[in-house]
């Protein structure tokens, strides 16, 4: 066994753990809180990313992209939320996934349009783009660090403004009975659409730190949408913490898997079937981990307390 | 003979009319809409066996693409072994629908046990991403080609019929969207396509009365599954290629597109709604490159505004002819 690369791989799963964390903690909280199953999410992902192409290209700064990123994603979201959204939120949900599934189709082909059909590349300031030594010995890119050390932050500052603070208050009671928080008197709306941007921001900026590791291009909010959908799952739909447990397993076990279940199979079986089945399998694992926690628990790990 | 209403024969001119493409198509010297229809009824296939969940029996599965899949690839991996390896039976097209059949029945069976499990927004996620597994699995399969797909070097063999002459094609596609239809028209009519409708509307009412429920709607699963399988053989000989994007989540969303434009659980909208939308496909992306951002916006105001699709449309017409 190669301790390096199982560090490495880990590390790697963490960040993409992390990466899917912001992705999914939108969507479960805008499923949780409008009752709303939104396929777009991914193209506000994907937004991020070319958001973080244009303003590093006219900035000439990543960092300045990112800061510039974010709002302008938020406004997306807000917008998107207002114009198309809003009606759907009493619709059932097959409305709601068809509609929603329009958007992916013109948000892909706006991007075409605006951005061209080739792909970006978005350029990383050099203290970004270069490798330091966490332990002696193992290098490790320091921008992928800087996506762990961001998510972190982020987890933990969405646990301050979902418990500590009162829109969080009115979050959670928005997760266990909607109808329950507007009959007391809150601006259901305004929370709405609140929570709908901070959602969208937070899918940006997965995009916006995803993008320098590929290409910004149409469509890749699509299959990164998917995974969200698997950790939602997972976490238990609507729950925040459930999200960030579900993010880190799901990002843990595909990336370890990926590069170790061939070698793990070559012992067992021939080379020639680890070489074969290895790949198919690691892509498997997890929506066989998906189906086995539903098999044992339907509701997800983490159902929010309360929901109906 | 009972009178017909406008709309039965509405219906009954649309189907002569695809019966009648190669012909059209022969006269116009267009070969191109014989191969425009062909997807259009096999693609109608696919939405017909969807509707069965989707429309009646209110299962919104979110990965029916992959049973068409499954039934090209029983096709292209055939072909292949047929010509590199010289197994000739699997180059049979009595073959090829036999293992496509069982084998997406197969596959519906095992990820209906799994998704069935659930409800509502959790069912909608894991058909998504239990089709989205197997996208990924032939994506990273390298031995039949993974990303690039399999082109076709044979079409399948079929009873001595010649499936390259294309207008032959296409009369075996039309063939089996008859029987599809038929088929279908007896399930929904029958008890079991009545306690599938009664699911629908009331399932804690249907298991009150004493229906197993779960099975019923596996079993309707199932089916489904097996139907999409037979477009799918179909489809891979009409495009002569298959690769693991005609069973990205994506194409699942135009096969429900498809449902919903024609008409939800009726028995003839999804053939309107495969019509419609290839041929609003073909007009938009003979108007722009970017097709897709008018039509994009088009299926959210077609959502918002416009329940019951094109077969609630034709139900105007019946009220027009006095019905």
């Amino acid at each position: 066994m190669n301790w390096t690369l199982l560090l490495e791989q880990t590390l790697n799963g963490f960040q993409l753990g992390l990466l899917l964390f912001l992705i999914a903690a939108g969507l479960t909280l805008v499923f949780g809180i409008m009752d709303l199953i939104n396929l777009a999410h991914g193209s506000l992902y994907m937004v991020g990313a070319y958001f973080a192409a244009t303003f590093t290209e006219w900035t000439g700064s990543f960092y300045w992209a990112v800061l510039l990123s974010l709002p302008a994603a938020l406004l997306v979201g807000v917008v998107v939320e207002v114009v198309a959204l809003r009606t759907l939120y009493t619709r059932d949900h097959l409305d709601q996934v068809l509609a929603t599934f329009g958007l992916i189709l013109f948000f892909d082909e706006a991007v075409r349009l605006i951005w061209g059909p080739i792909g970006l590349d978005i350029p990383l300031p050099e203290a970004l783009n270069r490798s330091i030594e966490l332990i002696p010995g193992i290098p490790y890119h320091t921008h992928r660090l800087a996506i762990i050390v961001v998510g972190i932050g982020v987890a933990v500052l969405l646990w301050v403004l979902v418990t500590k603070t009162r829109i969080g208050m009115l979050i959670r009671a928005g997760a266990s009975n909607r109808r329950m928080v507007s009959a007391l008197g809150v601006n259901i709306k305004l929370l709405y659409t609140l929570v709908f941007g901070l959602g969208a921001a937070l899918a940006a900026l997965a995009g916006v730190m995803d993008g320098p590791l590929r290409t910004a291009e149409a469509g890749m909010g699509n299959n990164i949408l998917i995974l969200a959908f698997v950790v939602t799952v997972i976490g238990g739909v609507g729950s925040i913490q459930g999200a960030l447990v579900a993010a880190l397993l799901v990002g843990l076990i595909d990336t370890v898997g990926r590069s170790f279940l061939p070698d793990l199979l070559g012992i067992f079986g021939s080379n020639n079937f680890a070489d074969t089945a290895g790949p198919a399998l690691s892509s498997m694992l997890i929506y066989l981990l998906m189906a086995v926690i539903l098999a044992i628990r339907p509701q997800g790990l983490f159902p929010p307390r309360g929901a109906q | 003979m009972t009178p017909r209403s406008p709309k039965q024969i509405a219906c009954a001119l649309v189907l002569v009319a695809l019966g009648l493409v190669p012909v059209i198509a022969g006269w116009l010297d267009e070969p191109f809409y014989t191969v425009l229809f062909s997807r259009m009824v096999i693609l109608a296939i696919g939405a017909l066996s969807l509707n069965l969940i989707l429309g009646y029996g209110g299962m919104v599965s979110f990965g029916h693409a992959v049973y068409l899949g499954v039934g090209a690839y029983v096709v292209g991996i055939g072909t292949v072994h047929a010509i590199e390896d010289g197994v000739e039976w699997l180059g049979s097209g009595l073959v090829h629908f036999a293992i496509a059949i069982v084998g997406s029945a197969v596959l519906a069976l095992i990820f209906g046990l799994i998704a069935l499990r659930t409800r509502g927004v959790y069912f909608i996620m894991i058909t998504l991403a239990l089709a989205q597994m197997v996208y990924f699995v032939m994506v990273g399969n390298d031995r039949y080609y993974g990303d690039d797909g399999v082109a076709l070097y044979m079409r399948s063999e079929l009873l001595g019929l010649d499936l390259s002459d294309d207008n032959v094609l296409y009369y075996l596609n039309f063939v089996c969207l008859l029987g599809c239809l038929y088929l279908m028209h007896r399930i929904v009519r029958s008890r079991f396509g009545m306690v599938i409708r009664g699911t629908k509307s009331n399932e804690t009412r249907m298991e009150s009365i004493g229906f197993p429920t779960f099975r019923y709607r596996l079993t309707a699963f199932v089916i489904s599954g097996a139907m999409a399988g037979l477009a799918g053989v179909l489809l891979a000989n009409q495009t002569d290629f298959v690769s693991p994007a005609m069973m990205h989540w994506t194409r699942s969303g135009d096969l429900i597109i498809m449902v919903v434009l024609g008409g939800m659980g009726t028995l003839f909208g999804p053939v309107l709604g495969a019509v419609g939308f290839l041929v609003l496909e073909e007009i938009l992306s003979g108007l722009t490159e970017h097709w897709q951002v008018i039509f994009g916006p088009l299926l959210v105001l077609l959502v918002l505004f416009a329940r019951g699709g094109l077969d609630a449309l034709l139900d105007q017409l019946n009220r027009f002819g006095g019905k």
